[in-house]
């Protein structure tokens, strides 16, 4: 069975304009899967709902199987089971996913302490080495300093570390590096890559970079105005997309990445 | 030639700060030679276009506009500045009053530097509307029925709409969609071939950099760290930082 | 459609209140100091809605009080939003020591009870409605005045305000057409309850003999003096309250309702 199963996933405001529909789509344990799509795409509704972690006044219909709990339609209670064991997300913008007014070690001990019941030394030596898993220097003073003292890099590693002190079967991770810069973001995506591979995690990568998803996993699928459009290895999608909007994406993406490739004076 | 814009031995302490955010800065814009500030955060890339934009004043070091030292108290002088040189900033969403009319937003400068009267003011916002690529009813809606990519061209409008000879960029595509980026690219080359634009462009994204600018120049925490042509910078790097930002570059397997 | 029955209701609501007023300049049913009533007479009979304890007539009060209520309301807000708004601004703008002084200033100001400055006022001039009016005007500013500091500050650091210097504008320019429209929302549903606040700050200013003196009956006063008798003669307190609650709900509807109105944004929401 799947760790994650989407099945006719559509999601609906208020008002019954359709944001997502019909979406079906599977992460088996340890495999990786990447959602590419542009803003409106709703490809960051469809991870929020894989976490039951929709706003107030939007409706779900279809079926989201993680680990074997329907979340559609679940309580609070068993969706807080599910959360952080089955599946941790880390956000786009580290400044606002940590809370502006607790220590960053405090933050982090609380899923440890949560997951795996640590107290007094043994959580603060747990937090250090979280601190360091994620390559962070100096990882007494990371903890110590509130989310503003640190950088937007060093910020997303500890989001990343508090969602790996999880231990989730699945990592979800939505758009984790367009706040970073580039050196920082290519740093970031190796890590990613090593840290998950090591503990035979499962991704789920929500991005609209191509190039940027290409890093991380092997098979993505396209999203478009709430509904599927291909999927496939990114390296199929991009030598031969079977979809024009597809061939769209990658068009343009080629395009500016072309502009690179300079001849300078030898 | 004299050059449009320049910095000579720029330097910008905010009070109560010790480290200067830009040491040492000298460049300079010559009329179609765009140029392109490549930096990440921290190298004080915003710091620079405050300057270049008139905002701030350096600290040491003297902001050249047409060869003579800028002073933001000649008004005279800076009204031809402002005629001049204009912005276009990254975020779209933030870049328009949300509570005026596209055709307020876009004549403002007009309005403001006191250029146009009332029926020319119509005409050129209705010209720059065109020259962007959006329909002329674009002139009495509200920012928020537009999109991303329609919105900076609203921004870009603004900007062209007094012919200014400089366009200052600040990250102009990084906010939006790749198939959107491509084609505010598009509009801002084909802006500086149309109009004799100049662009001056504060960017992290090297291949947009690329695409748009004939100079480059790269800032690593408040200098530059090299500079000169862009297809010699970025085609053979020779500073290591540089190279790393290159390297960076998430590229599409092939 | 949504939006403008907000505005209507709170249009009728508030409108009925000043017509009440507008209507008891010209007639009331009796004169505002004719104790010849029974006391404590319930509704009906020649008082429509009975008499207080002192055999005055409670429609009679009620009307000059509605006059005494929307006074206080407006005259505060008034003074309130043009002190407020022009020193927030200033404090806006201020930079570095000067922005310290007048945020510590104004912190001062929200601090210092209204009581004590309404006892200055009246200490100053004398126990009238207007002593009552300025003393809370001046104690709402300073709230409104905090308010629009951190309403204006927020949209100065907005891009559209550097395009707006760097196309030339003059500051002032930039005020009128880009600051204050965009804070003015905002300010509006605050004044909105500053002036319910204010209406009922005037009626315990006149319970304490710091607001309007008598014969002029607030609905305040009203309030307190039928409190002692609520249980045998409940409608003395119960008519001005539920004309002060529609009164104050009235104008929070119509902040609401041209708050909608006014924001581009939302106007479209409501129609698509």
């Amino acid at each position: 069975m799947s760790l994650l199963d989407v099945r006719d996933l559509t999601i609906r405001t208020s008002d019954g304009r359709a944001l997502v529909s019909d979406l079906t789509f599977s992460v088996d344990r340890g495999e990786r899967l990447g959602l590419i799509g542009e803003s409106g795409s709703g490809k960051s509704l469809t991870t929020l709902a894989t976490l039951g972690l929709l706003p107030d006044g939007m409706t779900t219909t279809g079926s989201v199987e993680l680990d074997g709990t329907q979340i559609v339609g679940a309580s609070e209670k068993s969706l807080v089971e599910v959360r952080g064991r089955a599946a941790a997300i880390v956000f786009q913008e580290p400044l606002t996913a940590l809370d502006p007014l607790m220590r960053v070690g405090r933050q982090l001990a609380e899923p440890l302490r949560r997951r795996r019941g640590l107290k007094g030394d043994a959580l603060r030596k747990a937090v250090a080495e979280a601190l360091e898993q994620v390559r962070l220097p100096e990882p007494g003073r990371i903890a110590r300093a509130f989310p503003h003292e640190i950088s937007g890099g060093q910020r997303q590693r500890v989001a990343l570390a508090m969602a790996l002190a999880c231990e989730p079967d699945l990592l979800i991770a939505d758009e984790p590096t367009t706040a970073l810069d580039v050196t920082v973001q290519s740093e970031m995506l190796v890590l990613l890559d090593t840290l998950v591979g090591e503990r035979g995690m499962a991704v789920l990568f929500v991005s609209h970079d191509l190039a940027v998803v290409s890093r991380v996993t092997d098979r993505v699928l396209v999203m478009k105005d709430g509904r599927a459009v291909e999927d496939g290895t990114v390296r199929d999608l991009v030598r031969a997309p079977r979809q024009p909007y597809t061939e769209a994406l990658v068009d343009s993406a080629r395009r500016l990445e072309s502009a690179l490739d300079l001849e300078g004076p030898r | 030639m004299t050059a449009v814009l320049a910095l000579d031995s720029v330097g910008h302490t905010y009070r109560g700060s010790a480290a200067p955010v830009v040491a040492d800065v000298s460049l300079g814009v010559e009329a179609g030679h765009s140029l392109a500030l490549v930096g990440e955060s921290g190298a004080g890339k915003t710091t620079l276009l405050r300057l270049l934009l008139g905002l701030a004043r350096p600290t040491t070091g003297t902001v050249r506009f047409d060869g003579d030292p800028l002073a933001l108290g000649d008004r005279a002088q800076m009204r031809r500045f402002r005629r001049s040189v204009q912005c276009v900033f990254q975020d779209p969403y933030a870049s328009l009053d949300p509570r005026q009319r596209v055709s307020r937003i876009v004549a403002e400068p007009l309005r403001s530097l006191g250029v146009a009267t009332v029926a020319e003011a119509r005409a050129k916002v209705a010209e720059a509307l065109e020259q962007v690529g959006l329909p002329a009813d674009a002139a009495s809606r509200y920012p928020h029925e537009f999109s991303g990519g329609q919105r900076q061209r609203i921004a870009i409008a603004r900007a062209i709409v007094c012919d200014p000879r400089v366009l200052l960029a600040d990250e102009p595509v990084s906010a939006l969609d790749v198939t959107t980026r491509v084609k505010v690219v598009d509009l801002l080359a084909e802006l500086k071939r149309e109009r004799g634009l100049t662009i001056v462009m504060v960017s992290h994204d090297l291949s947009v950099v690329a695409a748009l600018c004939e100079g480059t120049a790269v800032l690593e925490r408040g200098r530059v760290v090299e500079q000169g042509e862009t297809r010699d910078v970025l085609g053979s790097p020779g500073h290591p930082y540089t190279r790393r930002l290159l390297d960076s570059v998430p590229r599409l397997p092939v | 459609m949504k939006r403008s029955a907000t505005l209507w209701t709170g249009c009728v609501l508030a409108g009925l209140i000043a017509l009440v007023a507008l209507v008891s300049l010209f007639w009331l049913p009796y004169d505002a100091s004719d104790t010849s009533g029974t006391r404590l007479a319930g509704p009906g009979g020649s008082h429509l809605l009975g008499t207080d304890k002192l055999g005055r007539d409670l429609l009679t009060q009620l009307m000059t009080g509605s006059r005494i209520a929307l006074a206080a309301g407006l005259g505060s807000v008034a003074i309130a939003a043009l002190v407020g708004i022009t020193l927030g601004l200033v404090a806006a703008f201020a930079q570095g020591w000067f922005d310290d002084t007048v945020s510590a200033f104004l912190d001062i100001l929200i601090a210092f009870p209204t009581l004590l400055l309404a006892m200055l006022i009246v200490s100053a001039r004398s126990a009238t409605l207007t002593s009552a009016i300025i003393a809370i005007g001046l104690a709402q500013s300073a709230i409104v005045a905090r308010l629009t500091r951190i309403l204006v500050k927020r949209v100065l650091a907005q891009d559209y305000i550097t395009a707006s210097r760097t196309s030339g504008t003059s500051w002032p320019r930039i005020v009128g057409a880009h600051v204050l429209p965009n804070i003015w929302p905002t300010l509006a549903v605050n004044l909105a309850l500053q002036f319910g606040l204010a209406v009922l700050a005037e009626a315990s200013l006149s319970y304490l003999g710091l607001g309007a003196p008598p014969p002029n009956a607030s609905w305040g006063r009203m309030l307190q003096e039928a409190q002692a008798t609520f249980t045998t003669a409940p409608a003395g307190a119960l008519a001005p309250g539920i004309l002060l609650v529609l009164l104050v709900i009235g104008v929070n509807l119509v902040a609401d309702g041209l708050r909608d109105t006014l924001d581009p944004a939302r106007r479209r929401r409501t129609t698509a």
